[in-house]
C-alpha cells in the first residue's frame, strides 16, 4: 500500500485513543441512552486460541435493568479475528444455568463444530467447557451467536473477521465492524408467548377508523372501502411489516443505543471499510450514510464486483462490507432504520470524537401491496446501483482467478487447501474452497450440454390452505425489487440482482435435482414452517454427499424471511451465471420465488431455517442431512 | 492489537474435548437421546382472558358479570375452560362453565372445533351437558363461537357468541358484542323457555394501556324472549334491561 507507514502511524494513534476510552469501559455494563455516554466498541481478539466465557449479567439500555448474557463481560461479545489457513481452537465455558452454544455463522466447519444443539452436539452444559476446533478455509466478515433458546436476543453474539491468506482484493485504510442489533426489555420467552396469543401484539400500525378517514379523504370513500374489504376477506393486514418492532425494541450499533452515538474515526481521503453485520433477532435494517455513497464490496463473506449505492437492506444474519471514502473533514451519520420504521440504530463516522451529523428523518411506514400477495401487477423493475471497474475500494485487479483458462484440464487440478492436498472435491474429505484469487472452476461444466436437470418434485407437496398455510400465492422472482419501503425514495438501493461475485464459482456442474420448499405460515396462530409443516412435524432433507442441487424457495407468506443454510454455500441464481454470489443467508420477499445452487460437499447435519428468531422457534426449521 | 482475556479455568477438571468429524460420512455420529431438539416448536403455553369483567348498573341495582376463558396446550392440542355468570345480590345466575378439548379444523385457517362438557352451576338447579362447537375468526375479523349442547331427556341447546374489535385509534377499541341462547325444550326450574331464550348484547369502549390490560365502559342490553320472558314476568323480574357497564379486559 503506497504511503503505508504514515497511514499506519496515524491509524495506530487514533486507535490507541479509542482503545484508552474503550479499556475504561470494558467490563462496564451501564450504557445510558443519552448523549454524554462514551460509546463502546467490542475489542478485537486475535490469535489461534480463544477463551470465551458466557456469563449472565444485567444491563440497562432503557432505564430498566434487565437480564442479559455477556461474553467475557462484553455485549456484544468480542470480535474474533482469525487467519485463513490457521486451525483455531475456541474454548467456550458456559456459566449460565441452562445449556448454551455458539454457532459460527457462515463459517465452513466440521459438522460437530457447528454449534447447533440437537444437530451438532448436545449443547454446552452449565458449568462445562466445549473446545471448538476449526480449520479455517475461508476469509471475510462473519459473526457468531448462540443457537439455543432466546440467548441470541439477550446478547450472546459477536463479530468475526477472517483475514485472507492471499492479498485482500479490497483496498482500504481502516476497517470497523458494525453490528446491528435489536434489544427488548421483554424476556424472549414472554415475547414468544405474546406473539402466540395475540399475533398483532406489537403492531401499532393497524388500520383504524382514523386511518380509514385519512385514506377516504385522499383516495375516496369507495376505493377505501373496497381496499378494506379486499384485505378483510382474507383476514390479512396490509400493515404487517415486522412481527416485533419499535414498540418494544430499541436498536443498537455495536451495543450502543442511538444516544450513545458509536463513532468511527477516519482521516479525510481514507478508504474506510465498514463490515456491517445484522446481528439482530427479528429486524431487517435499511442502512445508509447520508451524503456518503457506499461501495458494496462483499456480501456474506464473499467478495463482489463493486457496486455503489446510497442504501442497502440487510436481512437478519446477512453481512455487507462497504467502502466509503469521505473527502471532507466532517461527520457523517451511519443510519440504520428498521423496515418497520419507528426507532433506529445510529452511529457516526467522523474525523474526531465528539463530532456529530444530522440524523435523517425516518422514511414512512411501508404498506404491503397486492403484489406482496402475489396478485395484480408487478412492482416497477428499476435497476438500481451501478457497477464500475473504477470503484473506490477495489484494487486494480489483474484478472487472476477470473479467466476462463484451460478448463479441460481442470478435473485433474489440485488445489492447495489447508490439509495440503485436495484429491477429490466430491469425497467430503475436504470441502470445496471459497472462490478466491487462487481458485479456479474446479469442477467444470460438462463438455457437452446435458439434458435439463430433472424436475424431481423432491419435497414439493401440493399445498392446501389450512391451519398452517394461510395463503398459496402466485410467486415470481423479484431480484430487481429492493423491497417494500425502498421504492421511490430517490436513492440508489441495492438489490440482489446487483450482486455479482468477484471470483468465478468453483463448481461448474448443473444441479441434478431440485428441492422445492414453500415458506408457509399462519400469522394469526403464529405458526411458521416449510410446506405447511413445522419442524416437529417434518422429516429431514437428505442430500447425497457430493451432489449439486438447486433449492427453489417459494414464499407463500406476506413477510420477508431471511433463510439460512448452515455448513454449505448457497449460490444465488441472479443472472450472474458463473459469477453467482455465494451467500449463507437469503431474504425471500413476500410472494417471491428464488433459487440457489448448493454443492453438498461437507457431510453433516446442517440446520436450515428462517433467521427471524421467533419464526424459527415457531417451526420454520429443517435439518439438512448430507451423507 | 488484541485485548487478551485471562483464560477461564475449566470446571470439573479437564475441558470437554470433542472428537473431530470422521472423514467417512458413514461414521457421522447420530444424535444421542439426551440431545435437546434444535428448536422447540411445540411448547405448551397457557392463556387466560376475560372478555367481560364488569359491573352492570342501572342506577339502583348493580350486578357483577364475568365471561372469561382460557386454555393450556400446544398449537394442535388444547384444553379450554370457559366460565361466565352474573352475581346479583349474592344470587348467581347464567353460570355456564365449560371444559373442552380443542383442535384446529383442517383446511380452515382460523377456526377450531371444540368438544367437551358444560356445567350450569349457579344458584339455580345444576345441569350437565355435552358440548360441541367451533370458535375462531370469520372472514372480516369477526370473532365468533357457535356451540351446541345436548343433555339427557332430549334437551338440545345452542349458543351463538360473537364480537368485533373496531380500532378507533391504535389503543382505543370499540367492541360490539352479542350472545344468544336457544333451547329445544323448556326448563322451568331455571326459568328457561323454548326457542330463543335470551340475548345479551353490548357495545364497549376500552383503552389498551397495555395489550393485556384495558379498562372499558359501555352499554348492555339483556333481554328475555318468548316463553322465557313469560317465566321472567311470572317471577316478577324484568324481561329487558338496559345497563351501563364498567370493567376491565385482561389477558395473560
Amino acid at each position: 500500500m503506497p504511503g503505508r507507514d504514515l497511514t499506519l502511524t496515524r491509524r495506530r494513534f487514533v486507535q490507541g485513543v479509542a482503545a484508552a476510552g474503550v479499556a475504561a469501559f470494558v467490563g462496564g455494563n451501564f450504557i445510558r441512552a443519552d448523549a454524554e455516554a462514551i460509546a463502546q466498541t467490542p475489542p478485537i481478539l486475535t490469535g489461534n486460541h480463544f477463551d470465551l466465557a458466557i456469563e449472565p449479567h444485567e444491563v440497562d439500555f432503557t432505564g430498566k435493568r434487565r437480564k442479559a448474557i455477556k461474553i467475557n463481560g462484553l455485549l456484544p461479545g468480542p470480535t474474533l479475528k482469525w487467519r485463513e489457513g490457521d486451525t483455531v481452537t475456541i474454548a467456550v465455558t458456559n456459566h449460565l444455568s441452562e445449556p448454551a452454544s455458539i454457532h459460527w455463522h457462515g463459517v465452513r466447519v466440521p459438522s460437530d463444530m457447528d454449534g447447533v444443539p440437537g444437530l451438532s452436539f448436545a449443547g454446552i452444559a452449565p458449568g462445562k467447557t466445549f473446545v471448538y476446533r476449526i480449520p479455517v478455509v475461508q476469509n471475510g466478515t462473519y459473526w457468531y451467536h448462540s443457537h439455543y433458546g432466546g440467548q441470541e436476543q439477550v446478547g450472546l453474539y459477536g463479530g468475526l473477521i477472517i483475514e485472507p491468506r492471499d492479498e485482500d482484493p479490497i483496498a482500504y485504510d481502516r476497517d470497523y465492524v458494525v453490528l446491528l442489533n435489536d434489544w427488548t426489555d421483554t424476556d424472549p420467552y414472554t415475547l414468544y408467548g405474546n406473539l402466540k396469543k395475540q399475533s398483532d401484539y406489537y403492531n401499532f400500525h393497524k388500520r383504524t377508523a382514523g386511518t380509514f378517514i385519512d385514506d377516504a379523504r385522499s383516495k375516496g370513500f369507495r376505493s377505501t372501502v373496497a381496499d378494506r374489504l379486499r384485505w378483510g376477506r382474507n383476514d390479512m393486514i396490509p400493515a404487517d411489516i415486522a412481527d416485533v418492532n419499535s414498540s418494544t425494541y430499541i436498536y443498537l450499533m455495536n451495543g450502543n443505543p442511538p444516544g450513545a452515538d458509536w463513532t468511527a474515526l477516519f482521516n479525510a481521503g481514507e478508504r474506510v471499510r465498514l463490515r456491517f453485520v445484522n446481528a439482530s433477532s427479528m429486524t431487517i435494517f435499511d442502512v445508509r450514510i447520508p451524503a456518503l455513497p457506499m461501495t458494496v464490496v462483499q456480501a456474506d463473506g464473499n467478495c463482489l464486483h463493486p457496486v455503489t449505492v446510497d442504501e442497502f437492506r440487510i436481512g437478519v444474519a446477512e453481512t455487507y462490507d462497504i467502502i466509503v471514502q469521505p473527502h471532507e473533514n466532517k461527520a457523517y451519520t451511519v443510519f440504520a432504520q428498521p423496515e418497520a420504521r419507528g426507532r433506529y440504530a445510529r452511529g457516526t463516522l467522523a474525523p474526531r470524537m465528539g463530532m456529530t451529523a444530522e440524523i435523517p428523518p425516518m422514511d414512512s411506514y411501508p404498506l404491503r401491496t397486492m403484489a406482496d400477495m402475489g396478485m395484480a401487477g408487478m412492482k416497477g423493475m428499476q435497476r438500481s446501483g451501478m457497477s464500475s471497474d473504477q470503484m473506490p475500494g477495489m484494487k486494480d485487479m489483474s484478472a487472476s482467478g477470473m479467466e476462463d483458462s484451460d478448463t479441460s484440464a481442470m478435473t485433474e487440478t489440485h488445489m492447495a487447501g489447508p490439509t495440503g492436498r485436495f484429491s477429490d472435491p466430491l469425497s467430503g474429505k475436504t470441502s470445496l474452497p471459497q472462490p478466491g484469487p487462487r481458485t479456479t472452476r474446479l469442477i467444470p461444466p460438462p463438455s457437452q450440454m446435458t439434458v435439463r436437470p430433472t424436475q424431481t418434485l423432491e419435497g414439493e407437496v401440493p399445498l392446501q390452505v389450512g391451519p398452517e398455510v394461510v395463503t398459496v400465492m402466485k410467486t415470481s422472482p423479484k431480484l430487481r425489487d429492493p423491497g417494500d419501503g425502498l421504492s421511490g425514495n430517490g436513492r440508489r438501493v441495492l438489490t440482489y440482482a446487483d450482486l455479482r461475485a468477484l471470483y468465478k464459482g468453483v463448481d461448474g456442474r448443473q444441479p441434478t435435482r431440485e428441492i422445492v420448499l414453500h415458506l408457509t405460515g399462519n400469522m394469526e396462530r403464529f405458526i411458521w414452517g416449510f410446506d405447511g409443516r413445522k419442524f416437529s412435524e417434518a422429516g429431514p432433507i437428505h442430500l447425497k454427499l457430493g451432489e449439486r442441487v438447486r433449492f427453489v424457495l417459494i414464499n407463500d407468506t406476506m413477510m420477508e424471511h431471511p433463510i439460512h443454510l448452515h455448513g454449505l454455500w448457497s449460490e444465488l441464481e441472479n443472472g450472474s451465471g458463473e459469477f453467482a454470489p455465494y451467500k449463507h443467508t437469503l431474504i425471500i420477499k413476500p410472494a417471491e420465488r428464488l433459487t440457489c445452487l448448493v454443492s453438498a460437499d461437507t457431510p453433516g447435519r446442517w440446520a436450515f431455517h428462517c433467521h427471524l428468531l421467533y419464526h424459527m422457534d415457531a417451526g420454520m426449521f429443517r435439518t439438512v442431512i448430507v451423507s | 492489537m488484541s485485548f487478551a482475556v485471562t483464560p477461564v479455568s475449566a470446571q470439573d477438571g479437564a475441558p470437554q474435548v470433542n472428537e473431530p468429524t470422521p472423514a467417512n460420512p458413514a461414521d457421522m455420529p447420530t444424535p444421542a437421546p439426551n440431545w435437546p431438539k434444535p428448536v422447540k416448536d411445540d411448547r405448551v403455553l397457557t392463556y387466560v382472558t376475560f372478555d367481560e369483567l364488569e359491573g352492570r348498573t342501572n342506577g339502583p341495582n348493580t350486578s357483577f358479570r364475568w365471561d372469561g376463558e382460557g386454555w393450556i396446550g400446544t398449537d394442535f392440542n388444547k384444553f379450554w375452560f370457559k366460565s361466565e355468570g352474573f352475581v346479583t345480590n349474592s344470587v348467581a345466575s347464567d353460570g355456564d362453565q365449560e371444559f373442552l378439548y380443542d383442535r384446529p379444523i383442517p383446511h380452515l385457517r382460523y377456526l377450531d372445533w371444540q368438544a367437551g362438557a358444560r356445567l350450569d352451576i349457579d344458584s339455580g338447579p345444576k345441569r350437565a351437558w355435552v358440548a360441541l362447537g367451533i370458535e375462531g375468526l370469520s372472514p372480516y375479523f369477526f370473532n365468533f363461537a357457535p356451540t351446541f349442547y345436548v343433555r339427557d331427556g332430549g334437551h338440545v341447546a345452542g349458543r351463538l357468541e360473537g364480537y368485533y374489535d373496531l380500532y378507533l385509534t391504535q389503543r382505543l377499541i370499540l367492541q360490539p358484542q352479542v350472545e344468544m341462547n336457544f333451547y329445544s325444550q323448556a326448563d322451568p326450574a331455571r326459568g328457561i323457555g323454548t326457542g330463543l331464550s335470551e340475548l345479551d348484547g353490548g357495545v364497549r369502549l376500552g383503552y389498551q394501556f397495555s395489550r393485556k390490560f384495558a379498562p372499558y365502559i359501555g352499554y348492555t342490553y339483556t333481554g328475555a324472549f318468548g316463553q322465557t320472558a313469560t317465566f321472567s314476568r311470572q317471577a316478577g323480574q324484568p324481561t329487558g334491561e338496559h345497563r351501563f357497564v364498567f370493567g376491565i379486559w385482561l389477558w395473560h
